[in-house]
């Protein structure tokens, strides 16, 4: 009797806590139907077109985005913490960045933004005459320019992790990748530079992000001496500046 | 039914995307960690949860939002719609485009208010700094951030200018914020730049790019296409450290304020008991004489 009725308050706050998160995925979801709602009649002046299909879709979202943040927290946060704080113990700084290297990587490479956007930069090039117009050199120039930034990504895990373990100021070592991408849009062909440009945004994904920071968090609070909000954060930073000097240096080479 | 199927298939690609870094993490936790997952199952519970959640989310995204917002891109961007009834532009004024600018900012703030990757940061933030910074004010920071460069980057592509101007720019600015703003925030202001651009986001913004890129007379939609996440993923970074230092300076006037309030009274108090052991010495005499 005691136990079911503990069952059931318990099932009861479970209920609550979800709810609760469903009530907020709404709100993070207002923002966008306000404006769509808005541009379409007020401005374009158009009836909604099949509004059935839309409140699906909508409810999906807000489904989605709450089962996302649950698991979130359920999930990918512990697990990127206990990897870092295992490490840690561990003390092989060799592993951790045959880690990190590989998280980085491996999630870029088979990264769906970027596929789409490295066939995209094949079709400018052929356009352009900067590769013969072959879908095999199409094809091999996209796989290249899928490497180069999947081995950009890996390396900035790295360079962010050790940067966590030394304690290095983060903003020396973005300044110089900022004076690193000037003088690469300088000397790089100027076809390129959009794409560089872009695929720094494109690289981190859904799933990596919480992973990466939670790592890099974990990481931070595992290390004496580390402030995880100073130190923690910062290994994205990282992620979406190298790619763009690795692309422009892949055009340097191609052309 | 047909929904089902499609929930199926979406389900599929997401742990097609997620099966490297689950393989990953499961060779180094078994190779060279060699310890078990604490708490494996509610982690595998968390994992399945956040596949289930990803897959409706692209679902409801693929049948509801990126129709509409691409279509709404596109109709925004057209001839017609510009300059109204004529089929071909002829010498456009950048100001012609306003609704476009405006659409730009609005779709940029909104769809990042909902970007999952987004929240996992900002929630993350509020918990290490214990609450030092506020989730939600982290989030529409980096809204205003994206939908202005947004903003700008449409403009940009309007008047054709070259992008690396506005990139160099940027950087400027962001160099002489981060000397400037509260060192807590730097990491964090430099990660918002990549976390802002991701499922939501990229597709919508893209579609308005093409757009743009595709009727303006003199543009190409696959160079001046491109270039409009790089705003995205800039802006908000100086839009971060802009709060952080807001928020001090705030801090700071209010400390100013209330010291000098304090001083006020003291002064008052000073002067009372001044007035009041005049008061008292005069009685003093009067008790004298």
């Amino acid at each position: 009797m005691l136990c079911n009725l503990s069952y059931d308050i318990f099932m009861n706050h479970q209920f609550l806590v979800f709810l609760k998160a469903l009530l907020g995925s709404c709100k993070d979801l207002l923002p966008i139907i306000l404006v769509i709602a808005f541009f379409q009649f007020a401005v374009l002046q158009q009836p909604m077109p099949n509004i059935g299909d839309i409140l699906i879709g909508l409810a999906l979202v807000v489904l989605g985005l709450t089962f996302f943040i649950y698991g979130l927290e359920m999930g990918l946060f512990p697990i990127g913490e206990s990897m870092a704080q295992a490490f840690a113990k561990k003390g092989s700084i060799s592993w951790l960045l045959t880690f990190a290297f590989c998280l980085g990587f491996g999630t870029t490479v088979a990264e769906p933004s970027l596929i789409a956007v490295a066939e995209e930069a094949a079709i400018v090039a052929a356009s352009g005459g900067i590769i013969s117009d072959t879908i095999e050199s199409q094809l091999s120039y996209a796989d290249g320019l899928r490497f180069t930034v999947a081995f950009a990504v890996g390396l900035a895990i790295v360079i962010g992790v050790l940067r966590i373990i030394r304690g290095w100021p983060i903003q020396y070592l973005i300044l110089g990748g900022y004076v690193l991408v000037v003088l690469m849009t300088i000397i790089a062909p100027s076809w390129i530079i959009g794409i560089a440009y872009d695929s720094g945004g494109v690289t981190t994904s859904t799933i990596t992000v919480p992973l990466v920071t939670a790592l890099g968090v974990g990481l931070a609070s595992a290390i004496k001496g580390r402030n995880p909000m100073i130190d923690g954060f910062g290994l994205i930073a990282f992620a979406s500046l190298t790619p763009m000097i690795f692309v422009m240096i892949y055009g340097m080479v191609i052309s | 039914m047909d929904l089902f199927l499609e929930f199926l298939v979406t389900l599929q690609e997401t742990v097609v995307d997620v099966l490297p870094i689950l393989s990953i993490i499961l060779g180094f936790q078994l190779l060279v960690i060699r310890k078990p997952i604490p708490h494996i199952k509610q982690v595998g519970f968390g994992f399945v949860y956040v596949l289930i959640g990803l897959a409706l989310f692209l679902l409801g995204l693929e049948k509801a939002l990126f129709p509409l917002g691409k279509m709404m891109a596109e109709q925004l961007t057209a001839p017609e719609f510009i300059q109204a009834g004529e089929q071909v532009l002829t010498n456009i004024h950048w100001s012609d485009y306003k609704w476009v600018y405006i659409f730009a900012a609005a779709i940029g703030f909104s769809t990042t208010i909902a970007e999952p990757s987004l929240i996992a940061v900002a929630i993350k933030a509020e918990e290490v700094s214990g609450g030092a910074i506020n989730a939600n004010s982290l989030r529409i920071s980096v809204a205003i951030g994206v939908a202005l460069g947004i903003a700008l980057g449409s403009y940009r592509i309007v008047v054709g200018h070259p992008i690396h101007y506005y990139i160099i720019a940027g950087y400027v600015v962001v160099v002489i914020q981060t000397f400037y703003c509260p060192k807590l925030i730097v990491p964090l202001a430099y990660d918002s730049g990549g976390v802002t651009t991701s499922t939501v986001t990229v597709p919508l913004v893209a579609a308005l790019g093409l757009g743009l890129a595709s009727t303006i007379p003199g543009r190409s939609p696959l160079i001046d296409g491109f270039g409009l996440i790089a705003f995205a993923s800039l802006f908000p970074i100086i839009a971060v450290m802009a709060y952080a230092q807001l928020t001090e300076a705030k801090a700071h006037s209010a400390e100013q304020k209330a010291e000098k309030r304090n001083r006020i009274k003291i002064d008052k108090r000073n002067l009372k008991q001044k007035q009041q052991g005049s008061l008292k010495e005069s009685s003093k005499d009067k008790l004298n004489r």
